[in-house]
């Protein structure tokens, strides 16, 4: 019952995407065309965070760690190869490989929930003093120069097979938004194979999946890399929207965000993170335009109010409000049914006992 | 040979400043089982305390000693009593508060100072001729400062009645106020410690780094690493795990560079941690504190 309301929830999630994907270069200007594709990739990063941490129980306090390895591997590898569709692939397999030596490290080293958040924030700090310190032309892979704090230009994705034939915003916006319904169906699927489920069963009890003897080390290792590959695709996206990439997607405030998207759309869903990173870009922009409050104070709020009075977040609380109106309407027809019935005739006590 | 000890003195001299940089989070964290995403933001409060008092005429060494560790200290009493209380023996959730105070700490001074590094005060005491070569006589200062903090830490954890007491309430919080001690009162103060030492090393590193609202990201990815590869034990494990990774740190700086000398030490605190998940004090010295 459950099983397949969640699916159809993301058969639902998944046709308002898509009919967004046409309808919104109709609708909007090429600005806000180009604005989304980076909207876009951070969904795709809070997804890999969502299910990472929401289905695997993993805190990664360094998402965007694979994220920025993503947008440098593709905009380096682009630079070098000349076309662009190989370098996706490259991209996502840097990020993969990085997880999974890092994981290796973590889940073999059994390192527990905390600490792990703390090595991988840290991580994720490192490579942004390590990239801000590589301004020197000594400091180039292949063609491109690392350039330090200001970074590197990415080149825009083309038509694979073509490399002068490059893609115009609004078709990089079609692949981003493809790519987002992708991995969300990618993500929707994995959660109810035999392997998302024993990683449901490992973030409940780690000891019991253990002694029902799941190799706990190597399932995590397996989600939080496959995780990394989907931050990797995101950065990819990224590097597109932004046009250049720079030791800025590795540090704390974008770490933190990614964080808080989570948080505000709830762990345990693969829609809210989406839809907390879509909000809270918004949200973020507009305030922007006005200097009176500082960013960093409306998040560090956000995320107080959060984890103290909102624990589970927007969309887990919005489905319990409803399962809870739902229920009580329930409980009510049948009663109403019923008494109906008693005033019928006789009461049966088979027929109360039904449903 | 002067070349030698210069050396010498530069390595030692980082491995003071991750133990000036790390002892704030490893009390707080070693006594109460609390990490501190704040930490970082912390140090910046009393850097901006500083900085701030010196340019409205106080003396620098009154600033920096009294002024900066009571300021972030009652900072973090009134923290502790605000939020984190609610909070004890949900770690993740701890976590994530004290992370929202980060970047609330963040936007407040710029708010208030705005992004850019406020008027910055030039480190005190010259430099000091080391044969032909010269050194900071800060720095010297530092170095010996981060060794009398060490001991006196040492000597407040384990030697007096105050030290008594919260690692009693650390071990058996119900079993500490059956015997009439205020539990709340402890943790409170444990906190408030934690967080003026945290102040004190900020103070004391503002004259070197300058200030800025964001500065505590600077500190923190080393401040953590320290403190986890160290383990449990506050004073052994931050001191072991500095001298291990600041030594590192300090000699690939010097053979190779700077970056490389970053480099070297994430990795060998996460060989360390392959090794030894519970940090080095989860292996060695078990018994001590």
């Amino acid at each position: 019952m459950i099983r397949s309301r969640e699916v159809r929830w993301s058969l639902v999630a998944g046709a308002i995407g898509i009919i967004f994907l046409f309808a919104a270069p109709q609708v909007f200007e090429l600005f806000a065309i180009i604005n989304l594709t980076t909207v876009l990739a951070l969904a795709i990063l809070a997804l890999s965070l969502g299910l990472v941490w929401g289905y695997g129980g993993i805190l990664c306090f360094g998402q965007t760690t694979f994220f920025g390895l993503g947008a440098y591997a593709y905009t380096i590898a682009a630079i070098n190869i000349g076309e662009t569709t190989g370098p996706i692939f490259i991209a996502i397999f840097v990020a993969a490989a990085f997880a999974a030596i890092l994981g290796y490290f973590i889940f073999y080293g059994r390192v527990s929930d905390v600490y792990l958040a703390v090595i991988t924030l840290t991580v994720t700090l490192i490579f942004y003093s390590l990239l801000r310190r590589t301004s020197g032309p000594e400091y180039k892979i292949g063609n491109a120069l690392l350039g330090g704090f200001n970074g590197v230009t990415s080149p825009p994705l083309n038509v694979p097979g073509d490399p002068s034939n490059i893609l115009f915003p609004e078709h990089v916006f079609y692949v981003a938004m493809a790519a987002l319904i992708l991995a969300y169906f990618f993500c929707v699927w994995l959660t109810r194979t035999h392997f998302g489920r024993v990683m449901v069963a490992i973030r409940e009890n780690e000891l019991r999946a253990e002694l029902l003897g799941y190799d706990i080390r190597l399932y995590k290792l397996a989600l939080f890399a496959i995780g990394g590959g989907i931050a990797g695709m995101a950065g990819v996206l990224f590097a597109n929207g932004i046009g250049r990439v720079t030791p800025d997607i590795f540090n704390l405030y974008n770490t933190a965000l990614t964080i808080i998207w989570v948080i505000v759309g709830g762990r345990g869903t693969l829609i809210g993170p989406i839809l907390g990173a879509i909000a809270l870009f918004y949200l973020i922009s507009g305030l922007g335009t006005q200097a009176t409050v500082n960013n960093n104070l409306v998040l560090g709020i956000v995320l107080i109010v959060f984890v103290l009075l909102v624990p589970r977040g927007i969309v887990p609380g919005v489905i319990g409000i409803w399962d809870r109106t739902q229920a009580r309407s329930k409980l009510l027809r049948k009663e109403k049914r019923l008494r109906r019935r008693r005033t019928t005739r006789q009461p049966e006590p088979e027929a109360a006992n039904d449903g | 040979m002067d070349l030698a000890i210069a050396l010498a003195l530069q390595v030692i001299y980082g491995i003071a400043n991750l133990v000036l940089v790390s002892l704030g989070l490893a009390i707080i964290f070693g006594m109460m089982r609390v990490i501190n995403l704040a930490h970082g933001e912390f140090i910046m409060l009393g850097g901006y305390t500083v900085v701030v008092s010196t340019n409205h005429g106080v003396n620098l060494w009154f600033a920096m000693f009294i002024l900066a560790p009571v300021v972030v200290g009652l900072i973090g009493v009134i923290v502790e009593r605000v939020l984190i209380r609610f909070l004890y023996g949900r770690m993740v959730d701890t976590l994530l508060a004290t992370w929202g105070l980060s970047l609330l700490f963040i936007g407040l001074i710029t708010t208030i100072f705005g992004a850019q590094t406020a008027t910055t005060i030039s480190a005190p005491l010259g430099p000091v001729p080391i044969g032909d070569y010269t050194t900071s006589g800060y720095e010297l200062f530092l170095i010996f400062i981060a060794i009398v903090l060490s001991v006196l830490v040492y000597i407040g954890l384990k030697f007096t009645k105050l030290g008594l007491v919260a690692r009693g309430t650390m071990q058996a919080a119900d079993m500490a106020s059956a015997l009439g001690v205020s539990t709340s009162k402890v943790y409170a103060i444990t906190f408030g410690l934690g967080a003026a030492v945290s102040g004190f090393a900020g103070a004391l590193l503002a004259p070197i780094t300058g200030v800025l609202p964001t500065i505590g990201a600077t500190y923190i990815a080393k401040a953590f690493i320290t403190v986890i590869s160290g383990g449990a034990a506050i004073l052994a494990g931050t001191t072991s795990a500095s001298v291990l990774l600041g030594g590192i740190n300090g000699i690939v700086s010097f053979g190779i560079g700077p970056t490389m000398g970053e480099v070297a030490l994430l990795v060998v605190a996460i060989i360390l941690l392959r090794l030894m998940p519970r940090g080095i004090t989860g292996r060695f010295f078990r018994k001590s504190s």
